[in-house]
This record gives C-alpha cells, structure tokens and sequence, in this order.
C-alpha cells in the first residue's frame, strides 16, 4: 500500500519542480538552436529566455507567471494500492495543486468559464484535470505535473484518408503560422501530433505528446519517426522564430501519437507545448521511496498496444518514452 | 546576455516615460524601467470603463505605464504580498477599451504580449501619443519578477481576484522589453510578418487543403488570427 502522505508531498513538490526548472532535455534544444539561429532578434528571444531559466532556479521562482492550467498525469501500476484509495488520491492532487500555487506562489488562473469565479488556488469545477493510465507488472505509481498554457498554439480538424500526407503537413503548418505569428504559441516548442482516435482522443493523444514526451525522443513505428523528422524540418523552414521574429527556431521536436480511428477519418490535432515546457516527474514506491525526473515515460509498449490481449514481458514494458 | 543581444540597441529609462524618451525609440529597441508601473487588463478596464467604478487611485499621478499582465502572487498572513514570477498576457484582446482608457488616465505606454494590429494604433495609439512594449520570448517571468522591488498596492484585488487587481509595482532594471510600436505607429511585428509571408507560398509547395472546408477560412497566409 502506498501512503497518501507520501503522494501528496511528491505532488506538492513536483508542482514546485514543474513550475520552476526547465527540463535538461529541452534545454538542451533550445541550447542547439540559439546557435544555429541567424535572426537577430529571434536569437535575442532565446538568449533571453536562456537567463530566465537560470534566474528562475537561483531564485526559486517560477519560469513564466502564467501558470497555465495545471494539471495531472498519473501512472498506476497494476499491483499499486493506494491508501484511501483513488477518492484520497484525487484529493491528494487537489490539495497539492492549491497549497503550491499559494506557497510557490503561482498564479492562480483557473476561473469558472461563465461567472469567473476564481478560488485564487488553481482548483475548481473539473480542475485540476487529471489523466490516467496503467501499466502491468509494476506496483508503484507515477505523479507528473504539468502546467501548460492554453489559449493559443492548438487546434483540431477532421481530415480525411484522401488528405494524406500533404493534408497532414497543410494544417501542421496552417497550425504553427496561425498561432506562430507575434509569437502567440510561445515558441520555439515540442509539437504534439494527435492522429486518429475519435475526435476528442486525437486532441488528448496531440497533448499528452506535447507534454509527455521528451526532445529527441521518436515514435518506435519508424514511418512515423520519419514523418516526426519531416515535419521538425518543415516547421522551421518556415522562416520564422521566436516571438514570429525571421528566423528558424520553431519547432523543437515534434511527437506524433496515433489511435486507430472511424474507417472513413483521419483526425488530427496539433498542440504547441511553450517555452517554458512546465513538466515533473515522480514515481512512488510502496516503501515511501520517490524518484525524481523529467521523462514521464508515459507511452510505453502497453499504452500503445494493438492486441487484444497483453502478453505480460516485464523487461520490455518500461523500455520506451 | 549572448551576442545577439550584444548587437541590439539597447536603453533604460525611469517612469514617467517623458514625450522625448518615447521619440526616442525605434522599432526593436530593448527597453529597460525604473519607476512604478502599473497592471490593468480586462478586468481592470470593465470595471472603470464600462461598469464606472471610480479609479482606486489617481493612476495619472503614479505611472504612465501599464502593463498587461498579472503576477504570480499570493498574499501572506501579515496582508503583504510574495510576487514571484510576472508576465504579459495577449493584449490584443483589450483594444476596445484602450481609447477611453488613454483618456482617463494619461497612459502612454502600454507593455503586453503580442501588440496590436495597425489599425489600433493608428486609430488610438497615436492620437494619444502612446507607443507599445512587448515583453520576451513570453515569457522571462522570473527575469520580470527580479525587476520588481515592492508591491506598492493591489486595488480592487478583492473584487477581481488576484489575476485581475490592478497591482501597483516598484520596479528596477525591469525587463527585458522590445520596442514593439513606436510613435508614428508602426508594428515591429507586422513588418516581421510581411517578411515572414513572403517565403509562405515555398512553404507550402507540396501540401493539400483540407478536402472539408470549415465557414470564413482563408488561404491567405498574409491574414492575423490577432
């Protein structure tokens, strides 16, 4: 059994790691492209952005005021229990989303959509989200925080078989010159993809690849690593940078998650993730035990498979992300 | 900062911002403030614009600047108040008040995310004398958080939440900003998208429209979604 006291203090503190260290590996990205950037004022955006995210850590304050919308990714093993079960988890998340944003502070951004009434912690109606998913022969459980912003950079549409390809890259791009203009979609960011599934999954596929996967990561079908390769250079052939300044600093990787879909569609969504890339990690074992990282690791081989069954292998379930 | 900044002109002015100062500036220009400077955005603006709530304080005599943003902030049992990071949110959003609100209160600088299309300042900035700072990459929220010495008050922060007060900051080194609108009214980010737009059509050699349409959709690339 897991005690829910161990939860919430990994919750609280993940909240704090999300909101004010940059993850290495996208770091490391936006590193690679500030030295590769040609556009002056694009290259100045990053270099910015690069003292941000040391003054943030040195300070212990948080990257970016705008927190988003926070929100909770956890990761169940199959023989995890919980003290309280997921009634006291829940709450367990709750209770850490608001003590955080107070503590931290961060800016408490959720409202009610109608009324705009604001509890000044980040909880409301349906807030924080939380997303689950399982995996088999583990009994830990994975807490990751994410506080993404959510006005602009993300869209959906309905395409079709016979869109393709080219249809695919025509609203990638539509997508990041829309949004990518005056620099709306905070880029440079880590694209998500979402194809197939049915309308709602394909955005949740598109943000949980955003979100949850880390730079130089590539999706183990290797036609869709290439396309993930093809649409990284596409998107920063567009000519534009940071803040939409000239430039090349757009896309820092791109993932792509698919979902078997309606026969006759091809939906897709497109989710910029920011230049703050708020991610945190922790995985709580049944001993009290928390390990710390950025790499959710969210899709492994059991989220993406294509059987009916599961055919239990221990070694090979954890080894993708 | 790295040597593309080195290669930016670069200056750091006290508030009230004077006419000469904002002459002055030219488009791109990275701006640094020390002075006060106060947040409104729509909260802020419905409530003396349209709701006709008289302004907490005399906002002319305090600062000439307003910035479009709300902190991370919370308020501590002693009713101080712990700022951590801050950073601009979309402004254009909050064109159709900006008229009134030059009116009222003397502003003449306006700090946000994104600016505004020309015809907002054309129609409103420059009758008013008003030029336009964006903040960076959006956003150096601790770099802004480090630039604010004290909380001098958050009016109205109990009718509109802590993202809607208008929060009264003392500010030092404060930035970075870019010129984003100068005085004649001309759009750094308008004439990047003109740059921009003209090498979309290579861009887009090889990919399909959408055999479904959706109502009022452009292929013009030229096109705002601000």
């Amino acid at each position: 059994m897991i005690a829910i006291d161990a939860l919430e203090t990994a919750a609280d503190r993940l909240m704090e790691k999300a909101a004010i260290e940059i993850p290495d590996d996208y770091l490391g990205g936006i590193k690679r492209m500030v030295a590769s950037e040609k556009g002056d004022l694009s290259a100045f955006v990053l270099e910015a952005m690069l003292e941000n995210y040391e003054a943030a850590k040195e300070d212990r304050r948080a990257m970016c005021a705008d927190t988003g919308v926070p929100r909770w990714f956890v990761k169940i093993g199959n023989e995890a229990t919980v003290q309280g079960g997921p009634i006291a988890l829940e709450a367990a998340l709750r209770r850490a989303t608001a003590n955080a944003t107070t503590r931290i502070p961060l800016r408490p951004n959720r409202v009610h959509p109608l009324w705009r009434t604001d509890h000044n912690n980040n909880v409301g109606i349906n807030a924080p989200e939380i997303d689950y998913s399982f995996e088999p022969d583990a009994d830990w459980i994975e807490l990751t925080s994410v506080h993404k912003g959510g006005l602009f950079g993300t869209d959906y549409r309905m395409l079709f078989p016979g869109d393709g390809i080219e249809g695919i890259k025509r609203f990638f791009l539509d997508t990041l010159v829309a949004f990518g203009k005056r620099g709306l979609a905070c880029q440079p960011a880590i694209i998500g993809v979402g194809l197939g599934g049915s309308k709602d999954i394909s955005m949740t596929l598109g943000k949980q690849a955003c979100c949850l996967r880390v730079v130089g990561d590539r999706n183990p079908d290797p036609k869709v690593a290439a396309l993930e390769d093809e649409l990284i250079e596409l998107g920063n052939s567009i000519g534009m940078g940071a803040m939409g300044f000239v430039g090349s600093s757009m896309v820092v990787d791109c993932h792509i998650e698919c979902g078997y879909c309606h026969t006759g569609g091809m939906p897709m969504s497109v989710h910029a993730f920011c230049l703050s890339s708020r991610r945190a990690t922790a995985r709580v074992h049944r001993d009290g035990r928390v390990a710390y990282r950025t790499d959710p690791q969210w899709f492994t081989p059991y989220m993406r498979r294509e059987t009916v069954e599961w055919e239990s292998t221990p070694q090979s379930s954890r080894k993708s992300a | 900062m790295g040597e593309h900044a080195a290669k930016l002109q670069k200056v750091r002015l006290k508030t009230p911002l004077r006419a000469e100062d904002l002459a002055g500036l030219a488009l791109g220009t990275v701006v640094y403030l020390d002075g006060t400077v106060y947040t409104g955005r729509e909260g802020v603006y419905k409530a003396a614009i349209e709701d006709g709530w008289p302004l907490p304080t005399d906002v002319s005599g305090l600062s000439n600047v307003n910035f479009h943003c709300s902190p991370a902030a919370a308020q501590l049992d002693d009713g101080s108040f712990k700022v951590g990071a801050v950073t601009a949110t979309a402004s254009f959003r909050f064109a159709k008040w900006l008229d009134q609100w030059f009116s009222l209160t003397g502003t003449k600088v306006i700090i946000g995310k994104g600016g505004m299309n020309s015809e907002t300042y054309r129609d409103i900035f420059v009758p008013h004398g008003a030029i336009y700072l964006t903040t960076v990459g959006y956003g150096t929220g601790a770099l802004l958080g480090r630039g604010i010495k004290q909380v001098k008050a958050a009016h109205w922060i109990e009718e509109l939440s802590i993202a809607q007060a208008m929060w009264v900051f003392e500010v030092e080194n404060f930035g970075p900003f870019l010129v984003e609108s100068n005085l004649a009214g001309e759009s750094l980010f308008e004439k990047t998208n003109r740059e921009v737009s003209a090498n979309l059509s290579k861009v887009y050699e090889g990919t399909r429209p959408a055999t479904l349409r959706r109502y009022g959709e452009t292929d013009d690339r030229s096109d705002e979604v601000v």
